[in-house]
């Protein structure tokens, strides 16, 4: 560990991520079709926890907003197919820079009249209300009616055109969340990643040694924004149908940020992790309020046990659990 | 000598208060200037003008034959400006080594040689045994080293030191005084500082400017300005002087 070390990742850490990997790789073949919906409702998670963690957790400019980008992404790329049969693929290109553009303009209006905090975080939400309340009354889109893909058979697997079963869009959505994961170890190894670091940990210091604060700042959310645009593409294919009154959803932005935290902000695995307990435990107390017939049971339970986390683990899941596996997650 | 900094007829006022009034002093390369007054005289403000906290209201700024006045603190850093805080810092989630690391990547934009360079500082500045510890984990003279070390990695023309020996006993200073003095003859860098410890400031400057409510009331060797009368005035409140 010592400075210069040859190994990008420690040995221990290469296995872990190695098992992990197999085991996420294997998973389906051996559960049934409803643990395979939960994993994917885990690796959503996951990955819009990633993409929030950018922006948030190495940046340090907290966004409270990003169910915006997942509805940009989602709408463009379902738009472009159900009008003009644009590929998904192109598409997702297309909702990356409507979404980076969107991340941009927000992060640069903001920080060019010094609104931080906060007061940035008011404002990201202001934007994703007010996008929510327009995709209300745009026609082209179908409105607050809301947009339907076709639906085909959820059996094969046609990836050209992201239709296909549960499955597909596991694997692709593990694609997705370890490619989410290699691209963010290699920012944190770079420049750009000391600097985000650097900006979250105090501002006028990082100015004081050269940083543009303001452009790695837009750059942090830009990068965010385009990141969660592409899981807003795959969750339209996914889901079929796309109504801005969920897609924009305050609880949606809410959700985002959940997991991440509860994992451990500011950490590479940390919102990984996080999606896994949170929907573990979210599903597990369904199964087991199911049998009482108490509304509420549920969110009573969910809530005393995301409780619980914050209050004995209030850095995260994660920093715990790497400091038991003895597990690095370094970034030279 | 050839002055690197050269700062002509500076003036800032905030509100109702003139923090600093047309102040002109220069800094020689490899010189090393105090900045020294009462509390409230205009020192830091002075700094931030400098290091383009602030823009002044009249004046400018010249470094190395480049007028960098009014200039954000990140582009000040880039002309070859570095500072230290008063109230030090520090990266505290970051190590030290990473601390340090920041401002290497200013010189270059490799990884491996931000690092080399930044081991080499932490060396210099007594800090090499720290280098994988948490920032928020060292003591008060460590962190004004550590302060120190991240602005030194920015490879700066001149360094800015706001106070760095507020808060360490006589020992740490004497420790500090000698570690600058090294690093300005072995590097030939400039330093202008502002100390209210005088041991610190007659052994380490070379010259020393007075201010006295916002003002530049005196200016000269530590010898010239120790015996001045305006400047034994202004701290030690004798009786009212005329002029100032």
């Amino acid at each position: 560990m010592r400075a210069g070390a040859a190994l990008a990742l420690p040995r221990r850490a290469a296995l872990a991520l190695a098992l992990f990997v197999v085991a996420m790789l294997a998973l389906p073949l051996v559960v049934n079709s409803y643990i395979v919906s939960v994993l994917v409702v885990i690796l959503f998670a996951s990955y819009f926890g990633q993409a929030w963690n950018i922006v948030t957790g190495f940046a340090g400019q907290l966004s409270l907003g990003h169910a915006l980008y997942v509805g940009l992404g989602a709408y463009t790329a379902a738009a472009l197919f159900t009008h003009w049969g644009v590929l998904p693929w192109i598409g997702m290109l297309a909702g990356v820079v409507v979404a980076g553009a969107a991340g941009a303009l927000i992060a640069a209006l903001s920080f060019r009249f010094r609104v931080g905090g906060v007061y940035f975080a008011l404002l990201t939400i202001a934007f994703a209300e007010f996008t929510r309340i327009l995709f209300d009354h745009f026609g082209w889109v179908g409105g607050a009616s809301g947009l339907f893909l076709p639906v085909s058979s959820r059996a094969g697997a046609d990836l050209l055109h992201l239709r296909g079963s549960p499955v597909m869009f596991y694997y692709l959505l593990l694609a997705l969340t370890l490619g989410a994961l290699t691209l963010t170890h290699h920012l944190l190894r770079r420049r750009i990643g000391y600097y985000w670091q650097a900006i979250r940990e105090d501002e006028e210091a990082a100015q004081a040694l050269g940083i543009d604060v303001f452009r790695y700042k837009v750059a942090a959310m830009a990068l965010s924004a385009a990141m969660t645009s592409v899981g807003g593409a795959f969750l339209a294919f996914y889901e079929n149908n796309l109504y801005p009154d969920t897609v924009f959803a305050i609880g949606r932005s809410i959700e985002i940020i959940t997991a991440p935290i509860i994992g451990g902000l500011g950490t590479l695995f940390g919102p990984v992790l996080g999606a896994f307990v949170l929907t573990t435990l979210g599903e597990a107390m369904t199964s087991l309020s199911s049998g009482f017939e108490l509304n509420g049971l549920k969110q009573w339970c969910y809530g005393a046990a995301l409780l619980l986390i914050v209050a004995l683990q209030p850095a995260g899941v994660w920093p715990w659990l790497r400091a038991r596996l003895g597990i690095a997650e370094v970034r030279r | 000598m050839t002055a690197l900094l050269e700062v002509r007829g500076i003036c800032k006022r905030f509100r109702g208060l003139q923090a600093v009034d047309d102040v002109s002093f220069a800094v020689p390369r490899g010189g090393i200037v105090a900045l020294i007054g009462p509390n409230g005289a205009g020192k830091t403000t002075t700094f931030n003008l400098i290091a383009g906290v602030f823009a002044p209201d009249r004046g400018s700024v010249v470094l190395d034959g480049a007028d960098i006045t009014g200039l954000r603190p990140d582009q000040a850093c880039r002309a070859g400006i570095a500072r230290t805080f008063q109230v030090v810092k520090p990266f505290g989630g970051l190590t030290v080594l990473e601390n340090v690391m920041v401002g290497a990547f200013k010189a270059s934009h490799d990884r491996r040689a931000a690092e080399h360079s930044a081991l080499e500082i932490l060396g210099r500045l007594g800090l090499a045994d720290k280098a994988e510890v948490a920032a928020r984990s060292l003591t008060l003279p460590e962190r004004k080293r550590l302060e120190a070390a991240r602005a030194l990695a920015t490879r700066p023309k001149i360094l800015l030191l706001d106070e760095v020996m507020a808060g360490l006993r006589p020992v740490e200073i004497d420790a500090m005084v000698r570690t600058f003095a090294d690093l300005s003859r072995e590097m030939g860098l400039a330093i202008l500082l502002t100390e209210h410890v005088m041991r610190a400031v007659m052994a380490l400057s070379h010259h020393i400017v007075v201010l006295h409510h916002g003002q530049k009331i005196c200016e000269g060797t530590p010898e010239v300005v120790s015996r001045d009368p305006a400047v034994l005035d202004c701290y030690l409140g004798a009786a009212p002087a005329g002029g100032a």
